[in-house]
């Protein structure tokens, strides 16, 4: 395990870097898919308490969409990509033309979830590709999963592995946004969350050529 | 309940409170709210715990609210500081989803339901009665615990607000 008290700038540059790539190439798979240019901010990497982790997604209470997987390999976490629920309705919207679609009458068989699930795939597949080929770590996602409820009962499902060792995690936060063609305005801001089992940290941090000698 | 009456346990976090104070916790999934509470006295304590069994640990220095086992110990020991009575604890607990029905396969992953079990696991060892609870399923809950009543209002996304 790695001690997160004693990661070092060069470390947290190393991860943001990593996120930086994996978010760029899931924003140009976006792009090449729905043939439209995507935004994407400077991903931030940073060291937070759990509830601060929470408290930056707007509350343990906030309802969100969450496309979520699982991670394993060499480097081991837990994906998120989220979604403020209106916003994921207007994205599904967008990518299957059929307006009807809410939150409020969906069913697990409606297509419409299918495809939601399929952009996650693909986002998650791109995202984790990318950190893959570039620090030369195995990384595999699970099959996405998708859930529409509050915020803080969402993340915790990422947090369980690592809060059998600490109280604070490494975020590798990254925010992507889709604006509609004809407004040109924001219309869905998605976003990445990737949150590192303590053992991923050692692998990556030699794969990425940023290891403390200690 | 006003809202500054109302003390907020965070995740791996856990208080004691007395009339006119209230308890509440946000956004429980998998994690467990559990209300230990002495009704003459109207004082109780509220913990929010992720994980079942202390022991499971590899700090160190471990956040003891974080646990069942030790968030319950420390709990009832503080209660029990604040002149609460052993013989009137009553309990009430909340929360231990499946929010994400891929991780039943694994073991690990169950920890919902091993939450529920390791928190009355505890309960029954202290034979601190239980009320009334509202767990599994696979949704998440807010819960706030009215010190007065005794009543814990479960709020969802989806379904209407009950009290327990």
């Amino acid at each position: 395990m790695y001690d997160l008290r004693y990661i070092t700038d060069d470390q947290l540059d190393a991860l943001k870097e990593a996120g930086n790539i994996g978010a760029g190439n899931a924003a140009t798979a976006l792009s090449t898919l729905l043939r439209q240019d995507i935004d994407m901010k400077v991903p931030a990497v940073r060291i937070c308490h759990f509830n601060e982790l929470i408290e930056s997604i707007g509350g343990a209470e906030q309802p969100l969409a969450a496309i979520y997987l699982r991670v394993q390999g060499d480097a081991p976490g837990n994906m998120f990509f989220l979604l403020q629920p209106a916003e994921a309705e207007l994205f599904v919207h967008y990518i299957t033309g059929d307006e009807s679609f809410s939150w409020s009458n969906t069913s697990n068989d409606d297509i419409n979830l299918s495809a939601l699930h399929e952009m996650g795939n693909i986002l998650a597949g791109s995202y984790l590709s990318a950190i893959s080929d570039f620090a030369k770590v195995n990384m595999q996602p699970s099959v996405p999963q998708i859930s529409v409820d509050m915020g803080g009962a969402i993340l915790a499902n990422g947090l369980i592995e690592i809060a059998e060792e600490s109280d604070y995690t490494v975020v590798i936060d990254t925010v992507i946004s889709l604006s509609d063609p004809n407004q040109q305005q924001h219309m869905v801001e998605g976003k990445f969350l990737l949150l590192l089992h303590p053992d991923a940290f050692g692998h990556l941090f030699r794969a990425l050529g940023v290891e403390e000698d200690d | 309940m006003t809202e500054a009456e109302i003390m907020h346990v965070g995740i791996a976090d856990a208080k004691i409170v007395a009339f006119p104070q209230h308890l509440r916790t946000a956004g429980l999934g998998s994690c467990v709210g559990v209300v230990v509470y002495d009704k003459q006295k109207k004082i109780a304590g509220m913990a929010h715990v992720m994980l079942p069994d202390s022991s499971l640990a590899k700090q160190t220095q471990m956040n003891r609210n974080k646990y069942a086992d030790t968030a319950l110990d420390d709990l009832i020991a503080n209660l029990l500081r604040h002149g609460a009575r052993k013989s009137r604890f009553k309990a009430k607990l909340a929360g231990g989803a499946q929010m994400f029905s891929f991780l039943s396969s694994d073991e690990k992953m169950r920890i919902g339901p091993r939450n529920i079990e390791a928190v009355e696991q505890k309960l029954r060892e202290y034979r601190i009665p239980i009320e009334s609870k509202d767990v599994g399923g696979s949704n998440g809950r807010t819960i706030e615990f009215n010190t007065d009543t005794c009543g814990l209002k479960i709020k969802t996304v989806s379904k209407e607000e009950a009290i327990i």
